[in-house]
């Protein structure tokens, strides 16, 4: 893992300002069918490589953030702020 | 060779010149019985068990790297049974008896200890939790003892009985647990499967697997296509990236988990001790080295290392249960990649592919758990049934609602 997080709200912070929580996955609607729930609960791709993760910047902002680095070599590519990626996607 | 107190004096008077390798370099055959895919732990146990037990010899072992390179030559070598859920539980205590007999069993010397773990708790709470636990334990037939804080002063004087935050209440003891030297397990395991006829064939890295008319009919490798009538798959924290080779998602994340040992010294830790206030375990080696570890870094990697902050939270935790560990020196620290499934639970399942059968999700627990998981996996594989301890280990509990969540976490991986 990076020494340093990128967060978009504070530029470059050390990982231990941050907590993660894990994939940053799609929430079904709340009426989804089960199977639907099931997926997003239980299984994972857990891909060797690029990754989207929630990560919450604990000791800073407190913004949750969406980090997305590479799970072989821990690099990472960016972070944005969870809500913009809630908005982009609407 | 048979190994003895006989053969190593005999050989010593030949200037030791005499002694073959523990197990062969075959080229793969064409065609197998069963192909294991991992050569660790699991897989050689696996391999050892299905030839012994099941008669199944023509059966080969694909390591992408050497035999021991993974998670069997990385964990800090506890053994222990001390489970509280039924799921769990039984299928812990035939590991534990498997480990009793393990060394007269495939004649190597994996230097079994059964030096006790004990389990320091830190508040009142905590000792009600603990105290049901050794009950289960209990129940099913484990040994388990609950110490008082002036029984634990008595064993471990030098503990931190009076932090501020955690003062040490006591503890729950399992006597019959202890430490394995985990490459001795590893070669033990492949020098026996080795002398049935098994081929363990090293630097082999499946690349595909072959699939005709809804069954597995091979796997494509490093060293070309090996046909095989079942393929069992035992790859750890690859289990996800395997699985995607037959489009299958797996209810698992893989997580880097790191592990310590210190510079020598004296004897003074005759036991496994784990920490109640943080996730810290210790014990010493024969060489005289604290072997130590902790949490999971708590990120998704496939990198075999891990994170200072880590690093930090360990130490903080070691230093907090043994002041006196503030004074030593860490020679070294490393990184496995642990296959952390939903529940926290492994599972030894077949899989919607008749004829694939999968052995996964064993967290940072799988050490303690190899005799047992390549007895049940080999069961498995030559039956098509379940062991019986095995039975709640299902790939479609989670579907089902049936999780084996020993800690009560939830679907959080990075909590378990």
């Amino acid at each position: 893992m990076a020494s340093l997080i990128p967060c978009p709200h504070c530029g470059q912070r050390p990982r231990e300002e941050f907590t993660v929580k894990g994939a940053a996955l799609a929430r079904p609607a709340a009426d989804a069918a089960w199977e639907l729930w099931f997926d997003y609960v239980y299984l994972r791709d857990n891909p060797r490589g690029r990754y989207d993760e929630h990560w919450h910047h604990t000791s800073g902002c407190r913004r949750w953030l969406v980090v997305t680095r590479n799970t072989a070599t821990h690099e990472i590519e960016g972070a944005r702020d969870a809500a913009a990626r809630k908005e982009a996607a609407q | 060779m048979r190994y003895s107190a006989l053969s190593v004096f005999l050989n010593g008077l030949r200037g030791n010149t005499a002694w073959k390798p523990a197990w062969r370099e075959p080229t793969p055959k064409s065609h197998y019985d069963v192909i294991i895919v991992g050569g660790g732990g699991h897989g050689l146990a696996t391999a050892y068990y299905l030839a012994k037990e099941f008669g199944i010899r023509n059966v080969a072992v694909l390591e992408k790297n050497y035999v021991g390179s993974g998670n069997v030559g990385r964990n800090t070598t506890i053994i222990r049974s001390n489970y509280l859920l039924p799921g769990n539980n039984p299928f812990y205590e035939l590991s534990m008896k498997l480990w009793e007999g393990l060394e007269q069993d495939f004649n190597f010397n994996a230097m079994v200890s059964q030096r006790g773990v004990l389990n320091l708790f830190h508040s009142d709470a905590q000792r009600d939790a603990y105290m049901r636990r050794g009950n289960a334990m209990r129940l099913h037939g484990v040994d388990a003892d609950l110490l008082d804080r002036t029984q634990v002063r008595q064993m471990l004087p030098f503990l931190g009985f009076d932090n501020a935050r955690f003062p040490i209440l006591g503890g729950l003891i399992q006597r019959r647990g202890g430490t394995v030297r985990h490459d001795g397990v590893a070669w033990g395991y492949a020098r026996g499967a080795d002398a049935m006829g098994v081929d363990i064939i090293q630097d082999c890295e499946v690349t595909a697997i072959r699939r005709y008319k809804g069954r597995v009919t091979g796997v494509e490798t490093s060293k070309g296509f090996i046909g095989c009538s079942k393929l069992a798959v035992a790859v750890a924290g690859n289990s996800s990236q395997v699985a995607a080779m037959v489009d299958m998602r797996l209810p698992i994340e893989s997580h880097v988990l790191q592990a310590f040992v210190s510079e020598g010294l004296k004897p003074f830790i005759d036991c496994v001790i784990t920490f109640g206030a943080g996730h810290f375990y210790v014990s010493q080696s024969d060489k005289g080295g604290l072997v130590f570890g902790g949490d999971i870094d708590g990120y998704n990697s496939y990198a075999q290392r891990g994170n200072l902050a880590s690093v930090e939270h360990v130490i903080e935790a070691g230093k907090a249960m043994i002041p006196a560990l503030s004074r030593v020196r860490v020679l070294r620290s490393w990184g496995g990649i642990m296959d952390m499934s939903m529940d926290g639970t492994p599972i030894i399942d077949r899989t919607h592919i008749d004829n694939l059968y999968l052995n996964a999700g064993w967290c940072y627990g799988g050490f303690k758990a190899t005799p047992a998981s390549g007895f049940c996996f080999a069961h498995l594989v030559a039956t098509n049934e379940p062991h019986a301890v095995t039975r709640e280990m299902r790939l479609d509990r989670f579907a089902r609602g049936h999780l084996i969540d020993e800690k009560g976490q939830g679907a959080q991986p990075n909590l378990h």
